[in-house]
C-alpha cells in the first residue's frame, strides 16, 4: 500500500488585488503516490504549486477538492507522522541547534532524560554534535538546514518532507548535505518528499521524479538508479543519470521556452 | 565515500572558536558617558552663580541641599514613600498589560472587542482621569497606584500587541507542523518571539509611570519626591527642589538599565542580531 497518496487534489486560492478578489488555481487536480521508503521529488517551474501540494500533505493548508492520504488515512492537519523542513530552516532564535530539535520532540510528549538524548543522537546524525550549543545566528546556512532536517527526523515521522531544503546553499554545502540526505535516507528507510528546481538534485536523490506544470502533474519519470548512492560523482556520470535529466530537462522546456528558442 | 569524509568536510565548533587577539585600547562606553557628565556638570556648575538663585541652581548648591535633607531623614522618606506606589503601579501594569498585549495580538476576536480600548488609552491624555481617580479612591496609597498602574499599562500592552503581530507566520507554522497545543504556541513561540517587544514598552512605561508617580504627588495627598518639589518650590528654596528631580532622573535611568540588563539576560540573541555600531 502506498505510504502518501494524492487524488484529483484541487486547491484554489483568494487574492484580494485593490479590493477585487481574484481567484488562483493553484493546484487543478494532482495526483501521484508515494511508496514507503522511497524518495519523490517535486519539481517544475516557479509557481507550478510544489509548495502548494507538499504543504497540503503536511497538513499545513486544507485542499479544496480531492484527497490527501497519509498510511491510509485522511489527512485533516498536521500530525507526527509527517515531518517537515522548511525551505529556509525556520529555526527558533532564542533556542540553540539542541534546543530547537528538542522543540518537535517536546511537542510529541517526550520529557526529562530521553528528550535530551534523542535530541543529541538526531543532532549527531546531521554531524553538528559539537555545535549543539549554538544558538541559530551563530550557524551558517548548511548547518542550519542540518538542525531543520534533525528536528523534523527527531520525532521519527513516516514521511519527511521537504521544500527546497537545500536551495539556499552554495554548490559545495549543497553536495554535501545532498549526499547526507542520501546516507540517512539509507540508514533510517524514511519516505521522503522534496522540492526542488535542481535537476541534478532531483535526478541524483529520487527514485521517482515527479514534474509539475501550472497546477497539474505532467510526468512522472521513474529513475533507475542503483543504490546507495553515496558516491555523487560515479552517479552522475551514470548513463541513466544523464538520460533521465536530459528528458526532464526538455519535458520542462518545451512548456518554458517559447517556440523561437526551439 | 563514507559518512567519515561528509562529517570531516563539515564545518565543527573547533575550527570556528579560536580567541581572538585583544584589542590594545577600547573606549568604553560608560567612559564616553562618565565624560560627558562631567563635563556638562562643570559648564552648569560655571555658570551656576551667576544666575539669580530663586531661577535656577547648580550641582555644589543642589548637593548640599541633598545633604541636608539626607541628613534628617526627610529625603529618605519621600524616596521610600514614592516607591512603594510606583513598584506596585509599575509591576501590577506589567502582570495585566503583557498577557492582555498576548491574547489581543494573538486572537482577532479580543483584538475587535479589546483593542480600541487600549489605542485609546494609549492616545489620551490620561492625567486627565486624575480628578475621577480622586474620588474613586481617595488620597492614599491606592489613588497612587492607580495612576501609575494607568499611565504604564498602555505602553506596555501596546507593545506587546504590536510584537504579536510581528511574529513571523513561519514560525507560527513550525508549531503546527509538529502538532503544538495552543497554549504551548503562545509560551514557546508568541512570547520568547515578543519578548523584545515587550521590553521596549516596559522601558517606555518607566518614563511615563514616573510622570504618573510625580503627578499622583503634586494632586492628590502631597508626599514623597513630588511633595518635597511642590514644598520646595512654594519657600523658593531652588536648590532644595532640584534635588528631587535629580533622584527622580537617576531613578528613571537606573530602572531602565535594569530593564536592558534583563533583555540581555532573556533575549540575548536579540542583543547579538542588532547591527549597532560599537563605537
Ligand atoms: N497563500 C497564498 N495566497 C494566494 N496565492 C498563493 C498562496 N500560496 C501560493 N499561491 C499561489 O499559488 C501558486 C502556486 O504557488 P506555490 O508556492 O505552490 O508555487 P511553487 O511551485 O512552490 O513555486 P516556487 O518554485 O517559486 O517556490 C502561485 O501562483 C502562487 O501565487
Ligand atoms: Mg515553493
Amino acid at each position: 500500500m502506498a505510504e502518501v497518496v494524492l487524488k484529483d487534489v484541487v486547491k484554489t486560492f483568494t487574492l484580494q488585488i485593490g479590493g477585487k478578489p481574484q481567484l488562483v488555481n493553484a493546484l487543478k487536480g494532482v495526483s501521484f503516490s508515494v511508496q514507503p521508503g522511497e524518495i519523490v521529488a517535486l519539481t517544475g517551474p516557479s509557481g507550478c504549486g510544489k509548495t502548494t501540494a507538499l504543504r497540503i500533505i503536511m497538513g499545513l493548508e486544507s485542499a479544496n477538492g480531492g484527497e490527501v492520504r497519509v498510511a491510509g488515512k485522511h489527512v485533516l492537519g498536521c500530525g507526527h507522522d509527517r515531518g517537515m523542513v522548511f525551505q529556509h530552516a525556520e529555526l527558533l532564535p532564542w533556542r540553540s541547534a539542541l534546543g530547537n530539535v528538542k522543540f518537535g520532540l517536546e511537542m510529541k510528549g517526550v520529557r526529562g532524560k530521553e528528550l535530551t538524548e534523542r535530541a543529541e543522537s538526531y543532532l549527531e546524525l546531521v554531524g553538528l554534535k559539537d555545535s549543539m550549543d549554538r544558538r541559530p545566528h551563530q550557524l551558517s546556512g548548511g548547518m542550519k538546514q542540518r538542525v531543520g532536517i534533525a528536528r523534523a527526523l527527531a520525532i521519527d515521522p513516516a514521511v519527511l518532507l521537504m521544500d527546497e531544503p537545500f536551495g539556499a546553499l552554495d554548490a559545495q554545502t549543497r553536495e554535501v548535505l545532498q549526499a547526507e540526505l542520501l546516507s540517512i535516507h539509507a540508514k533510517t528507510g524514511k519516505t521522503i518528499i522534496f522540492v526542488t528546481h535542481d535537476l541534478d538534485e532531483a535526478v541524483l536523490l529520487a527514485d521517482r521524479v515527479v514534474l509539475m506544470t501550472q497546477g497539474e502533474v505532467q510526468d512522472v519519470v521513474d529513475i533507475d538508479l542503483p543504490r546507495p548512492r553515496g558516491d555523487v560523482v560515479a552517479v552522475r556520470a551514470h548513463e541513466e543519470f544523464v538520460k533521465k535529466r536530459y528528458h526532464i530537462w526538455k519535458a520542462l522546456h518545451a512548456h518554458a521556452v517559447p517556440d523561437a528558442l526551439h | 565515500m563514507t559518512d567519515n569524509t561528509l562529517a570531516a568536510k563539515a564545518p565543527t565548533a573547533q575550527d570556528a572558536a579560536v580567541p581572538l587577539p585583544r584589542a590594545k585600547f577600547k573606549l568604553a562606553k560608560g567612559h564616553v558617558t562618565a565624560l560627558s557628565l562631567i563635563i556638562v556638570g562643570s559648564l552648569w556648575e560655571l555658570a551656576g552663580p551667576s544666575m539669580n538663585p530663586l531661577f535656577g541652581s547648580y550641582p555644589s548648591a543642589i548637593w548640599e541641599a541633598g545633604v541636608r535633607m539626607a541628613q534628617s531623614g526627610d529625603l529618605m522618606t519621600a524616596i521610600l514613600s514614592s516607591l512603594q506606589p510606583f513598584a506596585a503601579g509599575y509591576l501590577l501594569a506589567a502582570l495585566v498589560g503583557i498577557p492582555l498585549g498576548l491574547l489581543i495580538g494573538r486572537y482577532r476576536m479580543v483584538e475587535a472587542a479589546v483593542g480600541i480600548y487600549v489605542t485609546a488609552g494609549y492616545a489620551m491624555p490620561l492625567v486627565a482621569l486624575v480628578p475621577l481617580f480622586m474620588l474613586w479612591f481617595g488620597l492614599g496609597f491606592t489613588v497612587k497606584v492607580a495612576i501609575i498602574f494607568t499611565l504604564a499599562i498602555f505602553p506596555i500592552c501596546i507593545n506587546t500587541w504590536e510584537g504579536v503581530r510581528a511574529v513571523p507566520k513561519a514560525l507560527i507554522e513550525v508549531g503546527t507542523s509538529f502538532v503544538a497545543p495552543p497554549a504551548a504556541v503562545m509560551w514557546k513561540i508568541v512570547l520568547p518571539a515578543t519578548l523584545p517587544y515587550i521590553i521596549a514598552g516596559m522601558k517606555l512605561a518607566i518614563g511615563k509611570a514616573v510622570i504618573a508617580m510625580v503627578v499622583a504627588e503634586f494632586f492628590t495627598a502631597i508626599s514623597g519626591l513630588g511633595g518635597i518639589i511642590l514644598n520646595a518650590a512654594n519657600q523658593f528654596d531652588t536648590a532644595a527642589m532640584f534635588v528631587p528631580i535629580i533622584i527622580l532622573m537617576i531613578m528613571a535611568v537606573g530602572l531602565t538599565s535594569l530593564v536592558r540588563l534583563l533583555e540581555r539576560r532573556l533575549a540575548p540573541w536579540q542583543t547579538e542580531l542588532s547591527g549597532r555600531e560599537a563605537a
